[in-house]
C-alpha cells in the first residue's frame, strides 16, 4: 500500500476533487440538484444508486464530457468548470473507463493506448508503445497487444480500456460501471485490477449496481437519490445500517436477491 | 480475490463449462455428415445446371430475335463496322486518356471537398453557424441542381463574364463536376461520421484528444471505412459522368467518336468509346464489390457477438 496513507498533511491540503453546489439539467429537467462531494487525494468513492438516479451524469461532468447546469467543480484546487479553463487539458489529468469500454475498433489494442501519449503527450512511438505494453503485462494481457478489440472476451476489452485512461498517470481515476457488461467470471479480473490500483494509492470514483464490488473497493460509498447525495459514509455503514429510508428501500431489493 | 461478487443481472449459461474430453483421435466424419454432404453436393450440381441452361435459352433466343430481325443488316453495318471501328479507335483512346486523367481530378477533388463539408456540418455551437449554414446550403443546393444545367454554367456562362485568368474550359468543367459530386459525397460522409458511436467520440476526448484529433484519429477512420462501398459507387457513377465534359467542347473519347461519326456517318465510333468507358470502370467495379463484401461480413461478424 505505497501511498494509501495520506500524508501528515493530508488534513490542510484541499480535496484532490471538490463538487459544490452541482446542478444539471437536460432540457430543463433537473438530474443533478445542487451536489455536494469531496474526493481526498488516494480515496475510493463509490456512487450507488437507483437506474436513472445521475450516477453517470455525474462522472461525466467531472469529466467536463457534459456543461454543468451550476455550482462549480474542482481538481486539485482549479476550477475546472470555469469557461476560461481549456478543458481538453483538464481532461488529460482525468482517467475515465466507460460501461462499454468504447475501445476504438479500428485500433489494435497497443494503439488504442498510445493514441493520447502519441498525440496528445507528444511521446515517441517506441517510448509510449514500451510503456503500454508494461501495463498489459501487468493486467494479463501481453498477448493481446497487437489484437483487435474485436477479437477479445469483454473482460480483456474492459482491462485494456482501463490500461488506457491510467497510461495518461491521471490523477483521478473516474470508472462508470466497468464490470456490468461482463459475465460473473469476468468480474473478477477487472475487479482485482481495480484493488491493485487502489492498492497504489489510485484516487477513484467510481459507479456501480454490483454492492460486493462497491464494499470491497470503497473507502467510502455515497447513495445518490434524485440527483442528490443522500447518505454517505464507510461502506458497512452505508450498505449494512443505512440511516435514510430511502437507502435502505434501495439496498433492501439487493439483499432480496441475496447479494448485499 | 475478493468476496463473491453478484451481477444483478446474473444470467447463467446454462450447460456449465464444458468438460474436457479425452485427446480426440484422428476426426472422420459421421456416415450422416457424408451423406448431407453428398446430398449437397448433388443439389449444387443440378442448381447450377438449371441456371446454365435457362441462360441458354434466353441467350440465344435474343440472337436469334435479333439477328434474324429484318433491319439487323443495316443495324450491323452503321453500329457494329470493324472497319470503321478500327479507324475510330486511335481518336477515340486519345479522348478517353484526357477522360481518365480528369476522373482521377474530380475524384480527388469531390471526396476531398465531400469530406470537408461534412465536417463542417457536424460543428456545433453558434461560433460555427456561418460555416455550417454554408456547408448545408451548399449541399442543398448542389445535390438538386442538375449536373447539365452546372456544366453549362461553368462552361459557357464563367467565361462569358470576361474575367482574367479564367481557367481552360476543362478545368471549369471539372469544377462542374467536383461541386456536384461533393455534395453527394459530403453526405456519405456525414451519414458515416453519424454512425460512428457517439461513445467513441466521448472516449478521444476523456482521454485529452482535442475535436479536431479524435475527429482525424478516432472518427473519420471508422466512418470512412463504413461508407467506402457507397463513395466508391458514386466514383463509378462519376467516372462516366465525366464524358459529359464533351458537351462543352474538349475533345474527350465521347467527342471524339462524335467527330468521326460526323465524318463517316457511321455510328461505330460511339460504340468504341462506349466499350472502352467500360473497360475502364471494371477495375473500379470490381474493387468496388470486393469492398462491399468485406464490410457486410465484417458488420455481420459484428452484429454476432
Ligand atoms: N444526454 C441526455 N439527454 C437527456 N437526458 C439525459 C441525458 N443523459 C442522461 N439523461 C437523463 O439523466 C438521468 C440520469 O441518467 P444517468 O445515465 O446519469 O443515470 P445512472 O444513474 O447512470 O443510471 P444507470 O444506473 O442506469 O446507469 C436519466 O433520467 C436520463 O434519462
Ligand atoms: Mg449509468
Amino acid at each position: 500500500m505505497s501511498g494509501a496513507n495520506p500524508p501528515a498533511d493530508g488534513a490542510d491540503r484541499p480535496p484532490l476533487l471538490a463538487l459544490d453546489g452541482v446542478r444539471k439539467e437536460f432540457g430543463g429537467s433537473p438530474v443533478l440538484r445542487s451536489l455536494t462531494l469531496d474526493v481526498a487525494e488516494h480515496e475510493v468513492v463509490v456512487l450507488i444508486g437507483a437506474s436513472g438516479s445521475g450516477k453517470s451524469t455525474l462522472l461525466r461532468c467531472i469529466n467536463l464530457l457534459e456543461p454543468i447546469s451550476d455550482g462549480s467543480i474542482r481538481l486539485d484546487g482549479e476550477h475546472i468548470t470555469d469557461p476560461r479553463v481549456d478543458p481538453d487539458r483538464v481532461r488529460r489529468r482525468i482517467g475515465m473507463v466507460f460501461q462499454s469500454y468504447n475501445l476504438f475498433p479500428h485500433m489494435t489494442v497497443v494503439d488504442n493506448i498510445t493514441l493520447a501519449p502519441r498525440r496528445v503527450h507528444g511521446r515517441p512511438r517506441a517510448e509510449a508503445e514500451e510503456q503500454a505494453r508494461e501495463l498489459l503485462a501487468r493486467v494479463g494481457l501481453s498477448d493481446k497487444a497487437s489484437e483487435y478489440p474485436d477479437r477479445l472476451s469483454g473482460g480483456q476489452q474492459q482491462r485494456a480500456a482501463i490500461v488506457r485512461a491510467l497510461v495518461n498517470t491521471p490523477r483521478l481515476l473516474l470508472l462508470d460501471e466497468v464490470t456490468s457488461a461482463l459475465d460473473p467470471e469476468l468480474v473478477g479480473e477487472v475487479l482485482t485490477l481495480v484493488q491493485s490500483l487502489r492498492a497504489d494509492g489510485m484516487t477513484m470514483l467510481l459507479a456501480t449496481h454490483e454492492m460486493g464490488f462497491a464494499r470491497s473497493v470503497a473507502d467510502r460509498v455515497c447513495f445518490l437519490d434524485g440527483g442528490r447525495i443522500l447518505e454517505q459514509g464507510p461502506p458497512e455503514q452505508v450498505l449494512d445500517a443505512p440511516e435514510h429510508p430511502r437507502t435502505r428501500r434501495f439496498l433492501q431489493r439487493f439483499a432480496e436477491g441475496g447479494r448485499l | 480475490m475478493t468476496a463473491p461478487l453478484d451481477d444483478p443481472r446474473r444470467h447463467d449459461s446454462g450447460g456449465g463449462p464444458p468438460v474436457p474430453g479425452p485427446a480426440e483421435e484422428e476426426y472422420r466424419p459421421s456416415p450422416l455428415q457424408r451423406e448431407r454432404e453428398a446430398y449437397l453436393r448433388r443439389q449444387t450440381v443440378r442448381s447450377v445446371l438449371i441456371a446454365a441452361a435457362s441462360t441458354a435459352v434466353v441467350g440465344v433466343a435474343l440472337a436469334a430475335a435479333v439477328l434474324g430481325s429484318p433491319g439487323w443488316e443495316r443495324v450491323r453495318a452503321t453500329f457494329f463496322d470493324p472497319d470503321v471501328a478500327l479507324d475510330a479507335l486511335p481518336e477515340v483512346a486519345a479522348g478517353l486518356w484526357l477522360n481518365l486523367r480528369l476522373l482521377v481530378f474530380c475524384a480527388l477533388g469531390a471526396l476531398a471537398l465531400g469530406l470537408l463539408v461534412a465536417v463542417l456540418r457536424t460543428l456545433r455551437g453558434p461560433v460555427f453557424f456561418p460555416l455550417r449554414a454554408l456547408a448545408t446550403g451548399y449541399t442543398y443546393g448542389f445535390r438538386g441542381a442538375p449536373l447539365i444545367i452546372v456544366l453549362y454554367l461553368m462552361t459557357f456562362g464563367v467565361p462569358g463574364l470576361r474575367l482574367e485568368g479564367t481557367p481552360s474550359v476543362l478545368v471549369l468543367g471539372g469544377i462542374a463536376l467536383v461541386v456536384t459530386y461533393g455534395a453527394y459525397i459530403a453526405e456519405v460522409f456525414r451519414a458515416g461520421i453519424e454512425s460512428v458511436h457517439p461513445g467513441q467520440i466521448a472516449a478521444a476526448r476523456s482521454l485529452g484528444l482535442t475535436y479536431r484529433q479524435a475527429m482525424r484519429h478516432v472518427v473519420l477512420p471508422q466512418a470512412v471505412r463504413r461508407v467506402s462501398p457507397p463513395l466508391l459507387n458514386d466514383m463509378v457513377a462519376l467516372q462516366k459522368d465525366v464524358g459529359l465534359i464533351s458537351l462543352a467542347g474538349p475533345i474527350d473519347a465521347i467527342r471524339a467518336a462524335q467527330i468521326a461519326t460526323a465524318e463517316t456517318y457511321n455510328f461505330t465510333p460511339y460504340i468504341v468509346a462506349g466499350v472502352l468507358f467500360i473497360l475502364m470502370a471494371v477495375p473500379l467495379v470490381a474493387v468496388t464489390d470486393r469492398i462491399t463484401v468485406r464490410a457486410a461480413r465484417r458488420q455481420s461478424a459484428d452484429g454476432a457477438r
